[in-house]
Formats: C-alpha cells, structure tokens, sequence
C-alpha cells in the first residue's frame, strides 16, 4: 500500500475529504456571520439555530409535505430567511443605537430558544435523512472513493460562497453594503434604504445558514443541536479570517477544515483543538485576522 | 425675484444630544442662487448642514424644500426629495473603487449629469476610475466627493468646507467646478472659511455665531464689510 510519511494514502485522501466536506460548512455559514457582523454589527449567536431550522425545514417539508431534496434547498432558505426578517425587524432592529452587546445576547437567547423547543419537539437524538436518489451512491477515483453526495456539497458550497462574494463584491446592491459597512449614515443620506438594507442582509445571512443546514441533513442528522455543535468553531473560522472580512470567511473555512482533517491524520489526539490553537496564535500575532483591516 | 425660496429653514433649533447646538437658525436660498455660510470654527456652520440633511436628528423648526417639509423624513428620503450632500470629511468609500464611489448614490432625478459628462468635467478621475476610492489624492477625494452628488439629478447641493486643506492650484480648480455649475443653474448651499474662494462664487453671505445666524447680506459687499468680518470671524 503506497504511503506518505508512513500514512497510508487513502486514509489521508478520506480525511482531507472530510476535512473539505467541514470546510464547506465552515465556509458558508462563517460567510453569512461576516456579511452579518460587517453591516449590523451584531455577532448573530442564532446562526448555528438558523443552520438548524434549515435543516429541521427540509425534514420537515419532506416528511409532513412529501417536498423533495431539490425543491427544499430553494423553500427552506426561504422560509428561515423570512424568519430570520421578522426577528430583525421586530427585535434586532431596536438594538442597533445600543452597545453590540445587547445583540449578541438576544441572539444568543434566540438560538437558546429554538433549539429548546425542537428538542422538546423532537427529542435530542437526530433524525435520518436520505440523500436524494440521484447523488446516492459514489464513484471510484483510482485513488480513492467518492461518495457523490459529498462531492456535491463542496461543489455546491464553492458555488454558494463564490456567488455570495461576487454578488458582494461586483453588484450595486453589493456596492450598497461595503459602502454601509464602512459609514451607514452617510450611504442613508445619499438616499439609500439602509434601515431596508440591513433587514435584507440579516436575511440573506441566515438564509444562507439554512441552505447550509439544507445541505448538511443528508451528512450529519438532523438534530437540534446540530448548529450549536458546529457554531463555536465557526466563530473560531471568523475571527481567523478577520471580522467582517467575506474572503477571509471563505478562504479561512475551507484551509481551516482540511487543516483539522490533516490532524486527524497525523496527530489525531489535537484534532478537537487545532482550529482553536490557530485562532490563539493569530489573535496574537494578528489580532485583526489573516484577512481583516486594522481598525 | 419674487418666487418662494427652493430652500427654506425657520426657526430651526438642534441639540447634539444635550447640548444645544442651533438657536432659531433662518435661511433661504432661492434657485440658482450660491449661498455661503461665514462663521468661526463651531459656530454651527457644518451643524446647520447637518441638521437640514437629517443626519443630525433631533431638530425643531421648519425646513422646506419647494415648500416640502424635510424635518419629519426620515434619513434616505431628504435626498430623495432632491439634496446632494458633500461632508467635510468627504466620506469616500476605501472598499469601492473611483467609479463604484462615483454611482453610489441613487439618482434622485434625471436631471442629473451622466457619467461622461463628469468624467469630461473631471479628467482625473476618469484616468483613476478603477482605483481604490481613498487611494486618491485630497483634491481628487474632493473632486470625487462634488462629482458623486452631480450625477445624481439633486436640485440643490450642501458643500461642506471643500478647500480645506488643499493646495492653492486645486482650490482654483473647483472655483472653476462650482462656477460651471452656477451656470448651469445649479444651487449651492456652501460653507468656506475661504473669503477668496466664496467671494469668487457666492451670491449672498450669512454669517454664523454661536449657534445662530447673526446677520446675512448680498456677495458684492463683502469687500466693504471685510473690517466688520475680521472682528467677527477673528481672521
């Protein structure tokens, strides 16, 4: 059997799958917390819970509905995503004039909430659900086998996160949001809806959190406390890219991912922590992220 | 001329949270009319052009444009209803590009000049349209910041100190910028520290002190009251 430094390769070739498939859930939900964090300013703790509402959404609609796989990444995005424009109008929104603080802990009660009541509603153990049936099944690459449901996932999520940075970084209403991210007022009095904006963005964030949520139902199972599982480490993600920085988000996922696949290779025992001991070193030497601006 | 002024403040008291800034501040500028605002550091000049855009909030007393009232809008409609604003601090984007900065603002008529015309009346920035907006030099910044509310069809525009700071030869150019735009019946609401400067441009003065406005009169007599000006504005 061929080897890498004493590794067998397809052993190091599954964990860098697996380290790609985490790295695309860290990309896209890191993603929507940047757009979050940049323009409202608010560290969105309900973003594992929107995560998980996506993926409660698609079980949900497929088993009470019979709505399938496809029609649920389109649907489930946007029943969170009006949600989630709901919870910014009728209580983000009166926190902006007050210290980021406030919005942290009411999101932080928000996720609280959510994943409370569908633990009472459907219990802490996960519930199956079936990759649709034309990505079952996988391929033999010569080096190693492809499951074709993980393959279209990083696929997928590199389409979602190029998308959502060229629809930041090339569009007007792109535009719109890097010019409020760095002055609010003065973009309102040239006339721009920021109020409107800032709703918008909250619920393409968390809509983006659900088509994550979406995407990772066939994976890992559907189950409440999915999103607190995972959000913790993808606040690490944010704050390694820099706040508020969408390529940092993005690039920093995907590196981040395959960097704790790689550990679990080579030095499994730090796997659980390696994202974490690269947030403490780069707080330290670059407090500001790889990819954030000094303030 | 008889008709109602395009821009007409009454009575307008602000308060920077509990200090109160503007006391009963009057002003009117008729249409194509180039109104400047004299007045010492912190007499209210930049707090006047504040409080008519909204940014400042909390405001009593009349403001009306074309007998609109402005006071109860919120922020993003003022402009809608017709006013390019122009901040001393010029407030060019560092994450958008020359040209990104330059269609920023939604067009609020169109009336407004196309982007060839500016780029005709603003070569430089044409030269420098994909640059990184801060990445240009003050004057450009400037030149920037008048050029953004141009396209944008405003009837009247608030111009806030914009020769601080730059070198004689840039002040020249947007002399030259705001006399063209007279011409073309623009109307100016400015504030300058600047004598040469607004002497070259201005149609009637006002001079600030303390919050209020102390007493205004016509452009060609700013020579006879310059004896006057120096005591109040302790040039």
């Amino acid at each position: 059997m061929n080897t890498i430094f004493g590794i067998p390769t397809p052993a190091l070739y599954g964990q860098v799958l697996i380290g790609l498939i985490n790295g695309s859930f860290y990309a896209m939900l890191s993603l929507g917390l940047a757009v979050i964090f940049g323009l409202l300013r608010v560290i969105n703790f309900a973003h594992g819970a929107q995560y998980m509402l996506g993926a409660f959404a698609a079980y949900l609609l497929l088993n009470y509905a019979g709505v399938n796989y496809w029609l649920a990444l389109v649907l489930a995005p946007l029943v969170v995503g009006v949600i989630a424009v709901v919870i910014e109008r009728t209580m983000l929104s009166r926190l902006y004039g007050v210290d980021h603080l406030y919005g942290l802990l009411l999101t932080f009660g928000l996720a609280l909430i959510l994943e409370g009541a569908f633990r009472y509603w459907f219990g802490a153990a996960g519930q199956p659900y079936a990759a649709p049936s034309q990505l079952s099944g996988g391929v033999n690459l010569g080096f190693m086998f492809l499951p074709i449901y993980r393959g279209w996932v990083v696929i997928a999520s590199l389409v979602i996160c190029i998308g959502t940075w060229l629809l930041i970084e090339k569009t007007r209403l792109g535009a719109y949001l890097r010019a409020a991210t760095e002055n609010a007022t003065l973009v309102q009095a040239f006339g721009v809806n920021v109020p409107l904006l800032l709703t918008l963005t909250y619920g393409l964030g968390a809509a983006l959190a659900a088509l994550a949520g979406v995407l990772a139902a066939p994976i890992y199972q559907v189950s409440p406390l999915m999103g607190s599982n995972l959000i913790i480490i993808v606040f690490a993600v944010v704050v390694v890219g820099g706040m508020g920085s969408i390529l940092g988000a993005i690039v920093t996922g995907y590196v981040l991912g395959v960097l704790e696949g790689l550990t679990k290779v080579f030095y499994p025992e730090a796997s659980s922590i390696v994202i974490f001991v690269v947030m403490a070193i780069v707080l330290l030497v670059r407090p500001a992220g790889l990819f954030g601006r000094e303030e | 001329m008889s008709s109602a002024p395009l821009l007409e403040v009454r009575g307008l008291n602000a308060w920077y949270g509990e200090s109160h800034v503007l006391h009963g501040v009057d002003l009117d500028i008729r249409e194509g009319e180039t109104v400047t605002l004299l007045g010492r550091n912190g007499a209210g000049k930049t707090t006047t052009l504040r409080a008519i855009m909204g940014i400042l909030r909390r405001r009593e007393g009349v403001i009306r444009l074309r007998g609109k009232d402005l006071l109860s809008l919120p922020l993003h409609k003022v402009a809608q209803a017709g006013i390019g604003y122009v901040p001393e601090e010029r407030g060019i984007f560092a994450s958008l590009s020359v040209s990104e900065n330059l269609i920023l603002p939604p067009t609020v008529s169109d009336s407004g000049m196309s982007v060839e015309e500016i780029y005709t009346l603003f070569p430089n920035l044409y030269e420098r349209r994909s640059s990184q907006g801060t990445k240009l030099s003050g004057g450009e910044q400037q030149m920037l910041a008048i050029a953004r509310v141009l396209r944008t069809g405003a009837k009247i525009i608030l111009l806030d100190e914009p020769t601080e700071g730059l070198a004689p030869v840039i002040v020249q150019r947007i002399g030259d910028v705001l006399v063209a735009l007279k011409e073309r019946g623009m109307t100016i609401l400015l504030v300058e520290q600047n004598f040469r400067f607004a002497k070259k441009v201005a149609d009637r003065f006002y001079l600030m002190e303390d919050g209020r406005m102390v007493n205004s009169f016509p452009g060609h007599e700013l020579d006879a009251r310059m004896n006057e000006l120096h005591e109040v504005l302790g040039v």
